[in-house]
């Protein structure tokens, strides 16, 4: 088999929810393994509770169908973290109009960061709610630009 | 039951009951942000009581998953804390409220999310590796429900009169089933005994209601039993709509 080839198709499967970054710049694929029966994927759920997650082993199995049988396999520990966000997820995420996590998970709950507008680049926003659309994203506007945007939450 | 396994059902359906009440404010937030932020610490929390659901069944080996042991398990099996079965409003839904009382969720929500955050601390150091990790992720979500909840406790107890006097009459009705957060045994090399929460639960709780400009009733005697399967007249009315599709039609399955 192809290792290689499966692994490029692979880093091409987008998120979801968030299409503008893949599952492998978000971080949470762990592994891609050949097996005897074929290939096994092992994931990192971001949230407990994410809705997605179903939606997300369906198109690995989706995407890596050519390569014969697919197993995803879910992996709690360790937690995911975003952390685990790549350099390049980080970019796409601040040019699709959501801020990258601005510190690591652990500095995360007590200060509320001071964010600039991923819009119009403004100095002076406030956050609306500690939770947005999604479990892993806060919602926050701009007040120079008057415009609303997300801000990934560390966790 | 199994003592481990009772552990884990006691906190399982703690957090399913808990989300279930949450849930129940989605369409209905005084505001939309608090809308998303309900319904988005209700999917944490059930998430976390599907994994740890699925560990139950696991321990149990009777071949039953998170959702047969969810939609079809008796009231009296439900090993939940009376506390998150309590209905979101103490008034009747015929006074125009809905049934919801924003100023009691919030309160409850500050107080079970530090309790949560107190727990998995604790739990991330079990020898069961399974209940370790579902600890140290949990940990992550509930500490985002804590500082929203005691955010917003602050807000309201230090906020207008009506808002203050809400927040004082919800802190009177819970604050005796409060006491069952400390009530379930521990399991050696599983989990901390309840009690060992309650120096820590009980000096940041006073240090929020401080802030919070609300002042603490007197201690109460009541020792409600959910954790053992003794539940109030709530749960049954909760558990009829959450398990009427399964029970009417058993398997089914997405």
């Amino acid at each position: 088999m192809d290792l290689a080839a499966a692994r490029t198709r692979l880093a091409a499967v987008p998120d979801p929810e968030i299409p503008a970054i893949s599952l492998v710049e978000l971080g949470i694929v762990r592994e891609l393994r050949e097996t005897g029966a074929g290939l096994e994927v092992v994931l990192t759920p971001t949230y407990s509770g994410c809705p997605a997650t179903e939606l997300i082993a369906d198109d690995v199995r989706a995407a890596l169908a050519e390569f014969g049988r697919v197993t995803v396999t879910m992996q709690r520990s360790p937690a995911w973290s975003t952390d685990w966000i790549t350099p390049e997820g980080r970019e796409k995420l601040q040019r699709y109009g959501i801020v990258p996590p601005q510190c690591s998970a652990e500095q995360a709950i007590r200060v509320v960061p001071k964010l600039r507008c991923p819009r119009c680049d403004g100095g002076r926003t406030e956050q609306l709610s500690r939770f947005g659309s999604t479990a892993c994203k806060s919602t926050w506007r701009c007040i120079e630009c008057g415009e609303p945007f997300e801000y990934f939450k560390p966790i | 039951m199994d003592a481990k396994l009772n552990y884990v059902l006691q906190l399982a359906d703690t957090c399913l009951i808990h989300a279930q009440r949450l849930g129940e404010w989605c369409g209905h937030a005084p505001v939309l942000e608090e809308d998303l932020a309900l319904s988005n610490m209700a999917l944490d929390l059930l998430g976390q009581a599907r994994a740890l659901l699925t560990l139950a069944g696991a321990l149990e080996g009777a071949g039953r998953d998170e959702d047969q042991l969810a939609f079809l398990r008796e009231e009296r099996d439900y090993r939940n804390i009376v506390l998150v079965e309590l209905p979101n409003a103490a008034a009747s839904p015929s006074d125009g409220s809905g049934g919801r009382d924003f100023a009691l969720t919030t309160l409850r929500n500050a107080a079970l999310s530090l309790w949560l955050e107190l727990l998995y601390e604790r739990l991330q150091a079990s020898a069961d590796t399974e209940l370790a990790g579902i600890a140290a992720k949990s940990l992550k979500e509930v500490r985002y429900h804590r500082q929203h909840s005691s955010d917003w406790a602050v807000r309201l107890g230090d906020g207008t009169a009506e808002s203050k006097a809400r927040m004082q009459a919800a802190l009177a009705l819970l604050w005796p089933y409060f006491n069952e957060l400390f009530a379930a045994a521990g399991v050696d090399g599983t989990g901390p005994a309840w009690r060992e929460l309650e120096a820590d639960w009980r000096a940041r709780w006073a240090t929020l209601m401080q802030e919070a400009g609300l002042s603490l009733p007197r201690d109460s005697a009541m020792q409600p039993q959910g954790h053992l399967g003794v539940h109030s007249e709530h749960l049954g009315h909760l558990l009829a709509p959450m398990q009427y599709l399964q029970r009417a039609y058993p398997g089914g399955a997405w």
